[in-house]
């Protein structure tokens, strides 16, 4: 049997906790271990974007973490992102402006996105641009996703 | 057929299938654990030729964890070797193992197999596996390969070219030589791939105890897979059930039979436990098909006044180690000859094309098919045209398109064009862009000495194909049909099932609507489901532009059977004659007298039996299976208008605006056809500017990660402008034209064309794709050089 190590840390508001191998990824942890596989795997070497969650409040790539790394952390992945009243504006501005198509990078360009109007709440196009080329999508030609970002931005500025 | 009453289609209706998506709830390969899963991992080929003089797998299978190791001898004992055959004449078939026999042909072939408990154990026993590789020969570039007659990638063939084919019209060489105006180019198109964002992966499962097989794949084509699974295995076809849920993306590189997914199969059925493989970054880009591996010879010839005389071109397309099942290597090259001509009447031409197979990664189906290339070469020949007559680009293109007098129009190559408004859509890009107010601009900027060009492509494409034509020629499977299954519940709620399996395309929701308006209820009423052979009629997939018009087709036959029977019933129940009755919005209404009505949930109610609900010889049930056959298909066609500037620091292209107006007949979702066309154009901007699959003279793969296989970003796009005509098709059911490889199509001729304009100051014309900065330093600095000579 392999070393094994006990992590806990809160995922989505919850506490939750598993034993790991020390080699293993925090995103394997994620899908395998914690059911959560709203978050993907791309390309396993921090390029793509698709497995990117908020750790600590600020966007990282959960296939460059080991799960050990995250012990004690606060994450958030895309599972968490919808409230209890609904979808989150980001969520909401994607479907009205058609920023997704097969859905596989759209976890990662959604907490991309959160983390971007965090640091950023009123984002020109070329910040956006900018902020979102941490991500690749195959699909959209970005030209969706750009539009959903910026009203999503100007939803949340209105409700402020 | 009853007319079709339009409500939901052409509507801008958001998609059903964001809601899960959004939320992380989307359920890919990956995301299916069932209970006992096992893991596999590939050894995979460092040599991309080489005999294979000594493999020891033993010390894996000693490891913890691991369940078994399977080598290609192994295999063959299992599985019946995958052959691609073709009827096309000059066609040399070969075969390909699910596992490499005693010799590897490219760089990531499979070797070996591990299954274990976990995938870092299978990844670890993996290392303990030893091979000796005796190194053969390696040929990497086509033309090279063409010429040995040693250095073979199959013995079997005798030669290295497995195809050869040519297309012919009329007196080309006394056309070409006797004509006033001669343009003549050697066109490169180096080879790309389609990167989904999902890599490649599958689950396959064996019940033991029923004999029954259901592998969970990232494919584009479920009932493909289902009928050449089941023969390769040895199943009956209804013990093999394939799906697809959601996939990540497949612009064609899912479309293919691969090794991983028969390995699989064979390993679930000795092993009895269900075992998963997915693909890493890595193994994606050594081993999905790749794609665009040309290069093109073309001449064409036009009379003093503009008027295309005549185009004759050689193709030498590099199609990899495998001819690929089951669209074999004839689908590129011989694409690229069957649609070289263009939308333009060319009196006189011949095509003639070579497949060559080399050391590198197989080719296969990847957006646009050969087109990419067509557009690129035809409409580089008609700028450079244009250039030598001293005539506007766009005049000259409107003085050769077919005209719509013209349709039904024939081409060299035997394809009919059913019709398209390529008019009308040059006319309206130039009107879109302004065309000469920014040739103004440009000449004034030129002026100050910035390189700022305008590049137009026109392409036509044939989409929706029916029977008439295999989608890959000479291809023994039947491509040219889909169906609709519906389902009508008691409740009046509807399920409509399909064949069709989209990665993207939003099939639930285009479908849906598509559903909806032939029989007449509501949007919400209907449920699409995809992408599984266990409840879907009979039917291929989702490749070549076919969904909207065969699926979409199928779901208009099938509706209008259903509503028929549904007023037939509703009819009875009103004691009314149905042919005084219509149904609308999910309520059977009786013309022209408002305010009669029928909820459709009772006529629902009523279909499945009760007190004299039915007339007497009435069979019970509201279910039908409608099947569609466009026969030949139909043509989709649009002009696209790139305007680019180089920078002269960085010899980098920015492209400053980008206009596509596209024909694809009638649109069922304008959100979603202008999602496709801008995704489409993505990949074609990425395809001239930036992505280039690159192997060494050893046939070792040099850009094997995103690192260096450049996918554009959103920093590199721009928003891209769409326009439509809307001409529907006068030969499909419905009207629809396809169009989900379109913008791919046009974008790198637009793109090529609007560099070239932008250099004409320094003479250069771009025959080679990507556009590099490397590439178009080299071309300054040359073409400067000869200017300090002058």
């Amino acid at each position: 049997m392999k070393e094994q190590r006990h992590i806990r840390l809160i995922i989505n508001g919850e506490t939750r906790s598993g034993q790991v191998e020390p080699r293993k990824l925090l995103v394997d942890f994620l899908r395998e271990d914690l059911g959560l596989t709203g978050t993907h795997v791309g390309c396993e070497h921090g390029i793509c974007g698709a497995c990117t969650i908020l750790v600590n409040g600020e966007a990282a790539r959960s296939c460059l973490m080991l799960a050990v790394q995250a012990d004690g952390a606060e994450l958030r992945t895309v599972e968490g992102l919808a409230g209890k009243d609904g979808l989150h504006p980001l969520q909401n501005a994607f479907r009205e402006h058609h920023g997704l198509q097969c859905g596989f990078c759209t976890p990662g360009m959604l907490m991309t996105a959160y983390d971007l109007l965090q640091a950023n709440p009123t984002p020109t196009e070329e910040e956006i641009r900018a902020g979102l080329s941490a991500v690749l999508c195959r699909c959209t030609g970005y030209h969706g996703i750009v539009q959903a970002v910026q009203a999503a931005a100007e939803r949340i500025q209105a409700t402020k | 057929m009853s007319e079709l009453t339009p409500k939901l289609i052409g509507a801008r209706v958001q998609r059903r299938e964001d809601q899960r998506l959004l939320t992380g709830q989307g359920t890919y390969v990956d995301d299916h654990h069932p209970s006992g899963l096992l893991h596999a991992a590939f050894l995979r080929s460092s040599y991309a030729h080489a005999r294979i003089a000594h493999l020891d797998v033993a010390p894996a299978r000693a490891l913890t964890g691991v369940v078994a190791v399977l080598t290609g001898t192994d295999l063959a004992s299992l599985v019946k070797p995958v052959r691609a055959g073709s009827k096309t004449r000059d066609y040399k078939e070969t075969s390909i193992p699910p596992l490499a026999v005693d010799k590897v042909r490219y760089v990531g072939e499979a070797v070996a197999v591990v299954v274990a408990e976990s995938r870092y154990l299978a990844e670890d026993a993996l290392e303990q596996i030893s091979v000796d590789y005796d190194p053969l020969l390696v040929v990497a570039d086509a033309e090279e390969a063409r010429r040995s007659d040693t250095t073979l990638v199959h013995d079997e063939a005798g030669s290295n070219v497995l195809l050869s084919r040519q297309f012919a019209q009329g007196e080309v060489d006394t056309a070409i030589e006797t004509a006033a105006v001669r343009v003549r180019e050697r066109f490169r198109f180096h080879r790309h791939a389609a990167v989904c964002m999902e890599n490649r992966g599958c689950v396959a499962e064996y019940q033991t105890g029923t004999g029954f097989l259901t592998l969970r794949s990232a494919t584009q084509c479920p009932g493909l897979l289902r009928d050449v699974l089941a023969d390769l295995l040895d199943l009956p076809e209804h013990c093999v059930r394939v799906v697809a849920n959601d996939v990540g993306g497949g612009f064609g590189a899912k479309s293919s039979l691969y090794q991983e997914e028969l390995t699989l199969c064979a390993v679930t059925r000795l092993l009895g436990r269900p075992v998963k493989w997915i693909s890493d970054r890595r193994e994606d880009h050594m081993t999905s098909t790749q794609a665009w591996d040309e290069v093109v010879e073309a001449e064409l010839a036009l009379r003093a006044d503009g008027t295309i005389v005549g185009l004759r071109a050689e193709v030498t397309s590099d199609i990899g180690a495998y001819s690929i099942y089951p669209w074999t290597a004839t689908v590129e090259p011989v694409q690229v000859i069957s649609f070289l001509p263009g939308a333009y009447r060319v009196p006189h031409y011949r095509g003639r094309t070579q497949g060559v197979a080399t050391c590198k990664a197989p080719t296969g189906p990847y957006r646009g098919v050969g087109r990419p290339i067509t557009s690129f070469v035809m409409e580089g020949l008609m700028d450079r045209a244009a250039r030598r007559l001293g005539k506007d680009p766009v005049e000259l293109r409107l003085q050769n398109y077919i005209r719509p007098e013209d349709f039904p129009y024939k081409t060299p190559s035997g394809i009919v064009w059913d019709e398209a408004s390529l008019i009308e859509c040059m006319e309206k890009v130039r009107a879109a862009l302004d065309y000469e107010e920014t040739r103004r601009w440009q000449r004034q900027v030129q002026a100050e000495g910035r390189w700022i060009g305008i590049g137009f492509a026109t392409y036509i494409e044939l989409t929706g194909i029916g029977s008439a034509i295999p989608v890959s020629p000479g291809m023994p499977i039947s491509t040219g049909t889909e169906a609709a299954f519906l389902r009508v519940d008691p409740s009046g709620t509807i399920t409509a099932t399909f064949s069709v399996a989209p990665q993207g395309q939003g099939h639930e929701t285009a479908l849906a609507q598509v559903v909806a308006d032939a029989l007449g209820v509501t949007f919400d009423a209907v449920r699409v489901v995809c992408g599984d052979t266990a409840v879907a009629p009979h039917g291929t997939g989702t490749y070549a532009s076919r969904s909207a018009v065969l699926a979409g087709g199928a779901a208009i036959l099938a509706g209008q059977a259903l509503r028929d029977k549904a007023l037939r019933i509703a009819g009875h129940l009103m004691e009314t004659n149905p042919a005084d009755l219509a149904l609308q919005g999910g309520y059977v209404v009786v013309r022209d007298k408002p305010g009669r009505s029928m909820p459709f949930r009772e006529v629902a109610k009523a279909a499945y039996g009760g007190l004299r609900r039915l007339p007497k010889d009435m069979e019970p049930g509201l279910e039908v299976t409608r099947f569609y056959d466009p026969y030949y298909g139909t043509a989709s066609s649009a002009t696209h208008v790139a305007v680019v500037e180089v920078d002269r620091e960085t010899c980098a292209v920015k492209v400053l605006r980008y206009i596509v107006v596209e024909d694809c007949g009638r649109v069922i979702n304008p959100l979603i056809v202008e999602g496709q066309v801008r995704g489409g154009v993505a990949q074609g901007i990425g395809a001239a500017l930036y992505e280039e699959v690159v192997y060494d003279e050893n046939g070792q793969l040099l850009t094997g990660s995103l690192m260096d296989y450049l996918v554009p970003t959103a920093a590199e796009l721009l928003p891209i402008e769409v326009h439509h005509v809307e001409t529907p098709s006068p030969s499909t059911v419905g009207g629809f034209r396809g169009m989900g490889e379109g913008g791919t199509i046009g974008a790198p001729a637009a793109l090529a064309n609007a560099v070239s304009d932008a250099l004409s100051p320094l003479g250069i014309e771009i025959n080679e794709l990507p556009i590099t900065p490397n590439r178009l330093f080299r071309l300054i600095r040359e073409a400067s050089k000869g200017k300090e000579k002058i």
